[in-house]
């Protein structure tokens, strides 16, 4: 028997705004517990939600990146449970008219292109943190109100590798919209999963299983593909696939059922109330459209037809929208495009890695980048010199200034290394005679006295050009 | 200290005239209240030592002769919370609840120079119409202390027709100001939904919830709900249409001449009792002869009111009332082993019969299954609703009607028959689903028991309403008349 | 009209909203809502096709608040009011179904 697999994706990231989505509490995380929390974000008797313009406008910038359209006329709803990081026991979401549908963005897995399609995207408050111990639970409401947008795909998803390739996409473009930080491991991007099996053939799909503590894009393909394998393992042996959640174990790559689902939730939900109705004119539409950055496969393009950056310089380049922008910046600075690629994907990924940094907290400026390459590519300094400027360059240093400072400029003059070359010469006559002889090693070894010479300063190029004159002279 | 003889204009001159000052007007106030609550029993806490404090920070400043709000002592619904005075809603969920913030009308009236004496009793929630579902106190009505005060704001009611206080503030969420005014011979106004600001009104029906004056006469009115009314940033549904000065127009000139008032069958029908009829009836002569026309109209979607609203109010409450879960405060449970028991516990021990019924008839009406059948449809008859009062208003300046079927009942009588003390609501709980003003004035009695007539207008124009309601009061005699406190019984 | 709603149904709307009814609270809320649905089912007989829903009466459309951060300071108050606290957070007894995240 063969099967086809159908994958979902409901996608949750946290917005980067000032203030929370109903309360003007601010959004900030590493505080003393309930710290950024009022009577609003409490549930207190009496209060009323007011909703964050910027939210809206940056769940508008979302929509857009994901090309989705925007539903003009748009509320909030309420969806009722009871939790103790839920406080007024209902969250203020959107589920009747989520503010935009029908939107997809382009994957690509093993070559193949393929649009993935988005069936909505809503803008919702997220929950408080509960943390547990023994026989009591802790709540702090810190996070209560932190805006979220929820995206769900379409049922378009055949497998762990596109589903792996669909949320590096919408991180990516996500994140070059910046309305989110999008990073997993910080919990501003949460990520549900289901997935079902049918015999290729059948019309109506499985039964589907979701997946828990998926805490990477990796676990989340990993998880998938032994969910698949598991799934249709099960259904060759006649057996039937349960309605489950089950969760991602770490450690053996497995997936372990946590809980069987009986019938569906009763969230009872009704229209908001307490907030007026969003009625989203074609100008907001228009402003937003015109203020976002530009996304990540344009730039691509952009690097490689108009830049001469390779394909795989230009991928890495847009990995991020800091990285893509401090390459954007370099090259408007002056810098050679291929030098500067070279060296962001290079030294400057390899000094992030190794700090644990990102680029925006390191005291790196693209204008310092650009004045390094420029001293390259004007011969000022050798690229042995250029381990040292960048070194200084990372400590916020001007290039040109540093290499002054530490006496790194290249001897490049010939006027002054002729009389250096004319001196070595003198003192190995017989270098001069195994040139003569053929012994092509003899130039290595005399630009080496040279060197040697000159402190390294020397531009190895010139010395080369000058020494060959002098010796078939 | 009673406020029988006195409207806020006469007690304004006293005050600027220093015939007396704040703080003995104050303390004239506690002293009589504390008597006359000994039976009408309309207060759930007394605020006295601020008030005291408050009115010699007044007198220090000097009575503000442009502000006839400027030292009056006010009473305030305990469903508005007040900043450091417990505020309970009437419910063992709330019984020790000290609010952090203060409602916005409530800091309104506080920002006039009034004096807030104390909470009022209520229906637990503002779920009830006779004050009786209270958790503490039975409140009576100022007219007879075997009837009901009404409700949910029975204890303003009371407060206000007992001459306790010459201004008390209500809610009304299906007719919780205008019924309980009714029942009690005084002025009661549910402005436009959007008028004042919910924010601090612990919520009952969120679409429906609006906040309005209690007072003795129509001119008070006015002059209150000028001062509390405005678009709040705090409640995004408060209209930021501009609040006239209701009480300037009100005046020797002012006249119904001309003025086309709409009464509907509806409300005179089948149900309404006859002595509340034949004073709807002979208002209406009464408009007549003042020069305005009125003619019969139909509302005929009026009798779905009832099963649209509780479906509507309840669904709203099941929701709003989630949040009183027995964690971050108020009731919880003594003896619980988990959460669920914190859930469970503390919320059948904190919430009466009325308030479960509610929001069990809530849940069920939002739950899967009956959305449809219940909310959605229930929304829809809302609409039809709202679409018969535009078109009667199209060629209307207002419509008149009862506020009530009946006077003022027996305490105790309907408690246990909740379909009957829905029913009561028939005729307020239009204009609550439609969001516009309504207002009850004294027009007549029934043994005794006072009637209301309710005067229902378009949206956001109070002002006819107060005209129409201060001309008829100008050539009536019902507000005049005052009651033997604690009545025939 | 007691038909309207079951027993069965009532004890689960009570689950749904937390309550707990006694026997005799459960006889006798039976029967008061079974009534009240029954008025409910009245709605039936209004034709209500093609008419939109209204949910809300409120002029306003469209209002927003600026994203501006406003700490209001209210942390030691609200903790102040809550039944039980420890080190700054709410306390509650422990969360037997991890039904969330």
């Amino acid at each position: 028997m063969n099967f086809e697999t159908t994958i979902g994706l409901e996608v949750h990231v946290e917005l980067k705004t000032n203030s929370k989505i109903f309360s003007p509490s601010p959004v900030e995380f590493g505080d003393q517990p309930n710290a950024n929390t009022n009577v609003i974000d409490w549930g207190y008797p009496g209060v009323l939600p007011t909703t964050n313009k910027g939210v809206v406008a940056s769940g508008i910038m979302a929509a857009l990146a994901l090309h989705a359209d925007i539903e003009k006329h748009n509320h909030f709803d309420r969806k009722n449970y009871f939790y103790p990081d839920n406080p007024k026991a209902y969250q203020i979401t959107q589920a009747e008219k989520p503010i935009a549908h029908d939107g997809w963005i382009e994957v690509e897995v093993e070559g193949n292109k393929k649009k993935i399609g988005i069936a909505e995207m809503h803008i919702e408050e997220d929950a408080g943190k509960n943390t547990h111990e023994r026989d009591h639970s802790y709540v702090d409401l810190n996070r209560q109100g932190t805006p979220l947008i929820e995206i769900v795909s379409k049922p378009d998803i055949s497998s762990p590798d596109e589903a792996y390739a669909y949320l590096e996409a919408l991180r990516q473009r996500i994140q070059f919209t910046g309305v989110s930080d999008v990073k997993m491991e910080e919990g501003s991007m949460r990520v549900d999963v289901n997935i079902s099996v049918r015999p290729i053939g059948q019309k109506e799909y499985g039964t589907k299983t979701e997946l828990k503590n998926l805490n990477s894009f990796n676990y989340v393909r990993k998880g998938l593909a032994f969910e698949e394998q598991r799934q249709q393992r099960v259904l060759m042996s006649g057996g039937t696939i349960q309605q489950e959640t089950r969760r991602f174990d770490e450690n053996s790559g497995k997936t372990i059922l946590m809980r069987v689902k009986e019938g569906s939730d009763d969230y009872r939900y009704f229209p908001e109330p307490d907030l007026p109705a969003l009625e989203i004119s074609d100008d907001w539409i228009k402003e937003v459209r015109d203020s976002m950055p530009e996304m990540p496969a344009n730039r691509r393009d952009r690097y490689v037809n108009d830049l001469g950056v390779t394909d795989y310089d230009a991928m890495v380049l847009t990995q991020t929208k800091e990285m893509s922008d401090f390459f954007d910046a370099t090259v408007n600075a002056g810098a050679d495009a291929k030098m500067a690629a070279n060296y962001l994907q290079g030294d400057v990924n390899a000094f992030l890695n190794d700090n644990h940094l990102d680029l925006q907290d390191t005291k790196l400026t693209p204008d310092n980048l650009a004045g390094m390459v420029k001293l390259i590519s004007d011969g000022t300094i050798s690229s042995k010199m250029a381990k040292k400027v960048f070194k200084g360059i990372t400590e916020g240093n001007e290039p040109k200034q540093f290499v002054e400072a530490h006496g790194l400029v290249q001897l490049s003059d010939p006027a002054k290394l002729q009389p250096i070359i004319d001196a070595i010469l003198a003192d190995n006559q017989q270098s001069i005679e195994d040139f003569n002889n053929g012994k092509d090693r003899a130039v290595g070894y005399l630009v080496g006295q040279i060197m040697k010479q000159t402190h390294g300063k020397a531009n190895p190029q010139v010395v080369n050009k000058l020494l060959i004159a002098s010796l078939k002279g | 200290m009673n406020y029988f003889d006195k409207d806020l204009t006469s007690l304004h001159d006293d005050l600027v005239n220093k015939k007396i000052t704040a703080e003995e007007l104050t303390k004239q106030t506690f002293a009589n209240m504390k008597q006359t609550d000994q039976t009408t029993q309309a207060f759930l806490n007394l605020n006295e030592d601020e008030a005291v404090r408050t009115a010699q920070e007044i007198d220090k400043a000097g009575i503000d002769p442009e502000n006839l709000l400027s030292g009056i002592p006010v009473a305030i619904k305990d469903n508005l919370v007040t900043k450091g005075l417990t505020t309970t809603a009437a419910s063992k969920m709330l019984e020790n609840f000290k609010p952090i913030y203060s409602a916005t009308a409530v800091e309104k009236l506080a920002a006039k120079q009034t004096i807030n004496v104390g909470k009022t009793n209520m229906d637990e929630f503002a779920m009830g119409g006779s004050t009786e579902n209270s958790a503490f106190k039975v409140t009576t009505n100022a007219w007879d202390k075997t009837k009901v005060p009404g409700g949910s704001s029975g204890g303003s009611a009371a407060a206000v027709a007992s001459g306790q206080v010459p201004l008390a503030l209500g809610s009304d969420t299906g007719g919780s100001i205008r019924q309980p005014a009714s029942f009690n011979g005084v002025v009661g106004m549910k402005p436009t939904y959007g008028r004042v600001s919910r924010w601090g009104l612990i919520a009952f029906g969120s679409s429906l919830d609006e906040i309005g004056p209690i007072t003795r006469s129509v001119k008070d009115n006015a002059v209150a709900l000028s001062a509390i009314a405005g678009h709040d940033d705090h409640d995004l549904t408060t209209s930021t249409k501009e609040v006239p000065d209701f009480a300037a127009e009100l005046n020797e000139k002012t006249t119904v001449k001309g003025m086309k008032i709409g009464l509907p069958k509806e409300f005179i029908g089948e149900g309404v009792d006859e002595d509340v009829k034949n004073a709807v009836l002979a208002a209406a002569d009464k408009y007549r002869e003042l020069g305005a026309t009125v003619d019969e109209v139909s509302l005929p979607h009026n009798k779905y009111g009832v099963a649209a609203y509780y479906i509507i109010a309840s669904s709203e409450a099941s929701s709003n009332l989630q949040r009183f879960d027995g964690i971050r405060y108020g009731y919880r449970a003594d003896d619980v082993k988990n959460l669920e028991d914190v859930y469970v516990k503390s919320r059948s021990e904190g919430f009466g019969d009325e308030v479960k019924r509610r929001i069990m008839l809530g849940t069920y009406s939002l739950s899967a299954g009956f959305y449809d059948a219940y909310f959605k449809k229930a929304a829809k008859v809302r609409t039809l609703i709202i679409r018969d009062f535009q078109k009667v208003m199209e060629d209307h300046d207002f419509i008149m009607g009862p506020v009530a079927p009946t006077v003022a009942f027996s305490i105790g009588a309907e408690i246990s028959d909740p379909m009957t003390m829905y029913m009561n609501d028939i005729l307020t709980i239009p204009v609550n689903l439609a969001g516009l003003p309504g207002m009850s004035i004294p027009a007549g009695f029934s043994n005794g028991m006072p009637i209301g007539l309710q005067l229902i207008g378009k949206p956001f124009d109070e002002e006819t309403l107060y005209k129409a309601g201060y001309v008829f009061e100008q050539n009536t005699d019902f507000h005049k008349k005052t009651p033997e406190l604690g009545g025939q019984a | 009209m007691a038909n309207n709603i079951s027993q069965d149904q009532v004890k689960h709307v009570a689950e749904l909203a937390k309550l707990e009814l006694n026997d005799k609270q459960l006889d006798y809320f039976t029967d008061q809502l079974g009534d009240i649905i029954g008025l409910f089912e009245t709605l039936n007989e209004v034709d209500t096709t093609d008419v939109p829903v209204t949910t809300s009466v409120s002029d306003q459309l469209n209002v927003m608040r600026e994203d501006v951060a406003d700490n209001w300071n209210q942390k030691e108050a609200l903790l102040a009011n809550a039944p039980e606290t420890e080190n700054g957070y709410i306390k509650v007894p422990t969360i037997i179904d991890e039904s969330e995240d």
